[in-house]
């Protein structure tokens, strides 16, 4: 026992301010050899800035880290990798347009200034042999799917033998057959080698079923640290919120359905290579219900809401919205009252150098009381507007005229459906809207959902989690290869042949 | 043989010929804009560094009495203007095209003021390899003389290629340009590699400019380039960002320049003009051709996708 240290990694008193927030205060964490560590925390809570400060991606503001129980000072992320810390990020940084081998290779930390790809992919292979995945080297990373990504992300830091591995929502682009097989492979690599992991994750379910030990955090300090044994997903969610959770199920309330809201006649659209992504789908959606489409990412899911939010051309067929022909100019979704909240809203919905403010009034800034005659804009209505929009949505922090992309994830979620469901709403269209929220903003941007279904609006809601469509749809979809191969609804559904449809069987 | 085939025999070679002598500081100029973009900066400024390039090749050539290191000279004058591309866009919201056309327009009003003396005097040229001396007709002796720096820059074109492939900077370079989340997280320093990429692209657009001036057409006056260095973006977008497509491009550019002339030389006078601006509409048909509002562009450095 003697000689060998008990802890892989510690952190004492971590803070890290940004310039007036501050986004970690006084955290400590203990991460024990061999063991896999779970750490929790709502969205916001600083789970990313603390292990940032760890890679040497942040410097910390005050605390310092030991490694094998050495105080060591990480200044940047090739000093972490020295050390034999190792992290997988939240978005993807692998090279879209490198092969699997090339971004392998990419990630060792002295590159010989000439490749031999013949020795390096044999030395790759070697490597693998010996790890728990498998991936196609010469493959281009475009052409993987999410799951296979992920895989790739974490092969690249076992290959470069990293003893800690950080994972910092390594699930959240999964499904829940891909998570287990890659969180069951990582927890049998702690038994078997010297590698500690930490991970962040937002679903209890994995945190119960493979952590060892949990760290949870709030509001950017510690709220404790337990073992999985001792505790219950209950007494985690009320650490997480400081008080006892309460627990408030969406309400599916009988309203009377108006027909032919949206209706999607023969719909093709093609996706980035001029492929056909969605092939000749026909759908129809009626005010006050929920239609769920459910699918394995990448069969056209995307190209699908992409078009009918006006981001995509249509190859053929139409799309008619209260019987009217419908091309998502901004007239028409401004006269339907067409809403959209797109996955990845950042990204697709939002500007993110422009203020909250400003991005809250993106779909009415044209239009009195906030433009005047002339086009000039009414900043103070703009501004007040905002205001109480944040005030009803709780976005956080509160401030108007912060950038919206310095926000965390729940937050611009929050921020978009404040502007979208604001006002009336005829048809709503919902892609992946709890990606990456903690269980609290899942169940209110949920509940969000279902009374924009109970006041009559026309809800789309595609989603790869099985359980949100469930839990919300009144009508159960699986789209597979671009088309809509089976039809239930949530009452009679039959897990075993939804996923059979999702196969593509 | 009759006259007409002799004709269009000696149109082809003169196209041809045409084609590498014209099409040599296309090379240069796109292969220097590839490395650039590859590192996800575009400098639009290489026109600024190709006339300041053939003014500086010119008259260190004259004073020195040397040709080479007249093309060193060129060289570093282009890596100095690249320098100061860099240099300037990696202040903080400071934008890389609007940097570039400042910078083309610095460039050749420089080049314009400091060359004034040298527009009269006659300086040593680069020499030529011949490659017609089996040929008794002076069209085809002189559409194959051959010189040593489009031998340099067709070596380099695939030489990049590989260094693109094979090399630890070259992988830098792709990964900078393609995710600079990515190079981040590898600890790269971002603005470093795009400053070197940016360098060594001016010195090669540097080099492609003391072609003009030292070897074809081969004098220094102000009307020395027709924007072959703004061509030579188009270019490299229509290579897909592969150098070795840049060099078939640029003798494809080239070629289409030399028509015009070629035509002339035997005769055919009508249309001068016309077949003058085959680059340009070449250029035109190309990009509408190649692209198409369905599909993304192939190839191109990921930092200009977002
Ligand atoms: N670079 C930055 N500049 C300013 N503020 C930041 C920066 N990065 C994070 N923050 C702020 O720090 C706080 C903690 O953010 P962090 O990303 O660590 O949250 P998280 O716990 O990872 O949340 P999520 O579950 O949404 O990923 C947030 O309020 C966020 O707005
Ligand atoms: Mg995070």
């Amino acid at each position: 026992m003697s000689g060998r240290p008990r802890y892989a990694l510690e952190g004492v008193n971590i803070s890290k301010r940004f310039g007036h927030l501050r986004a970690l205060e006084g955290v400590s964490l203990r991460l024990r050899r061999g063991s896999f560590h779970a750490l929790l925390g709502e969205n916001g809570a600083g789970k990313s800035t603390l292990v940032k400060c760890i890679m040497g991606y942040h410097r910390p503001s005050e605390g310092q880290f030991l490694i094998d129980e050495q105080e060591q000072s990480i200044d940047n992320p090739h000093e972490a990798h020295r050390l034999g810390i190792g992290m997988v990020y939240q978005h993807f940084t692998l090279i879209p347009n490198m092969s699997v081998a090339e971004n392998l290779v990419l990630a060792r930390p002295c590159l010989p200034a000439r490749i031999d790809w013949r020795a390096e992919t044999r030395r790759l292979r070697e490597k693998l042999d010996a790890l728990p995945f498998q991936v196609p080297l010469d493959a281009a990373i475009n052409s993987l799917s999410a799951g296979e990504k992920q895989k790739v992300e974490i092969l690249k830091q076992l290959t470069l033998d990293c003893r800690i591995l950080i994972l910092d929502e390594p699930t959240s682009v999964l499904t829940p057959d891909e998570a287990d097989e890659v969180l069951g492979r990582i927890k049998a690599m702690t038994r078997e080698t010297d590698l500690s992991v930490l991970i962040i994750t937002h679903k209890f379910r994995e945190v119960m079923h493979y952590a060892d030990e949990v760290t949870v955090l709030r509001k950017g300090r510690a709220a404790g640290t337990t073992t999985v044994a001792g505790t219950t997903p209950a007494a985690l969610a009320g650490m997480m919120l400081g008080c006892d959770p309460k627990r408030m199920p969406s309400t599916r309330r009988e309203v009377a359905v108006r027909e032919q809201v949206l209706d999607l006649e023969r719909l093709t659209v093609l996706d980035d290579n001029g492929e056909p992504a969605v092939r000749g789908l026909s759908l129809s959606v009626a005010g006050g219900e929920i239609v769920g489409i459910a699918g394995v990412s990448g069969n056209g899911q995307r190209e699908l809401v992409q078009a009918l939010c006006g981001q995509r051309d249509i190859g053929a067929g139409c799309m008619r919205v209260q019987a009217e022909r419908f091309r998502a100019t901004r007239e028409e979704i401004r006269r339907h009252h067409f809403r959209c909240l797109p996955e990845e809203p950042l990204r697709n919905a939002c500007v993110p150098g422009m203020t909250i403010a400003e991005n809250l009034a993106l779909r009415e800034f044209d239009r009195a009381p906030y433009a005047r005659c002339g086009g000039w804009l009414n900043r103070a209505a703009i501004g007040a507007r905002a205001a109480a929009l944040i005030e009803r949505f709780s976005v956080s922090p509160p401030v108007p005229a912060m950038p919206i992309g310095q926000l965390s994830g729940g937050n611009v979620q929050r921020a978009v459906l404040a502007r979208e469901l604001s006002g009336d709403v005829s048809v709503l269209i919902v892609a992946n809207p709890c990606f990456g929220l903690d269980f609290a903003a899942v169940a209110e941007v949920r509940e969000r959902i279902m009374s924009a279904r109970n006041q009559g609006a026309a809800v789309l809601l595609v989603s790869e989690d099985l359980e949100e469509i469930l839990e919300l749809a009144d009508r159960l979809l699986v789209m597979a290869g671009g088309r809509l191969v089976y039809e239930t609804t949530p009452a009679a559904a039959d897990l075993t042949l939804i996923g059979q449809h999702m196969a593509g069987h | 043989m009759s006259g007409e085939h002799a004709g269009l025999l000696g149109v082809l070679i003169a196209v041809l010929g045409g084609a590498i002598r014209v099409g040599t500081p296309f090379l240069f100029v796109s292969l220097g804009e590839c490395l650039t973009e590859k590192s996800g900066r575009i400098n639009l400024g290489l026109e600024g560094n190709l006339v300041m390039g053939a003014m500086s090749g010119y008259a260190i050539s004259y004073l020195s009495g040397s040709a080479w290191l007249g093309v060193l000279a060129a060289g570093l004058a282009g890596a100095l203007l690249g320098a100061l591309h860099a240099l300037l866009c990696q202040q903080r919201n400071v934008n890389d095209i609007a940097v570039g056309i400042a910078l083309m327009l610095f460039g050749t009003g420089l080049a314009f003021f400091l060359g004034k003396a040298f527009i009269q005097p006659t300086a040593p040229r680069l020499p030529a390899i011949a490659l017609g001396g089996w040929s008794g007709s002076p069209v085809v002796r002189a559409a194959l003389e051959i010189n040593v720096l489009f031998v340099i820059g067709a070596l380099l074109a695939p030489a990049m290629g590989w260094f693109f492939r094979n090399a630890r900077w070259g992988l830098m370079v792709r990964t900078v340009g393609e995710s600079t989340d990515a190079a981040l997280a590898m600890g790269l320093d971002v603005n470093r590699v795009r400053f070197f990429s940016t360098v060594a692209g001016g010195f090669l657009a540097g080099v492609g400019g003391s072609f003009l001036s030292l070897y074809y057409p081969g004098s220094w006056n102000e009307g020395l380039s027709s924007g072959q260095g703004l061509m030579a973006v188009a270019l490299v977008i229509f290579a897909r960002w592969n150098p070795v497509s840049c060099f078939y491009a640029s003798l494809l550019f080239g070629g289409a320049a030399a028509l015009g002339p070629a035509l002339q030389s035997v005769g055919i006078t009508w249309g001068y003009y016309l077949f003058n601006a085959a680059p340009y509409v070449l250029t035109l048909l190309i990009m509408i051709a190649t692209s198409s509002s369905r599909r993304t562009l192939t190839g191109m450095p990921g930092a200009f996708t977002r």
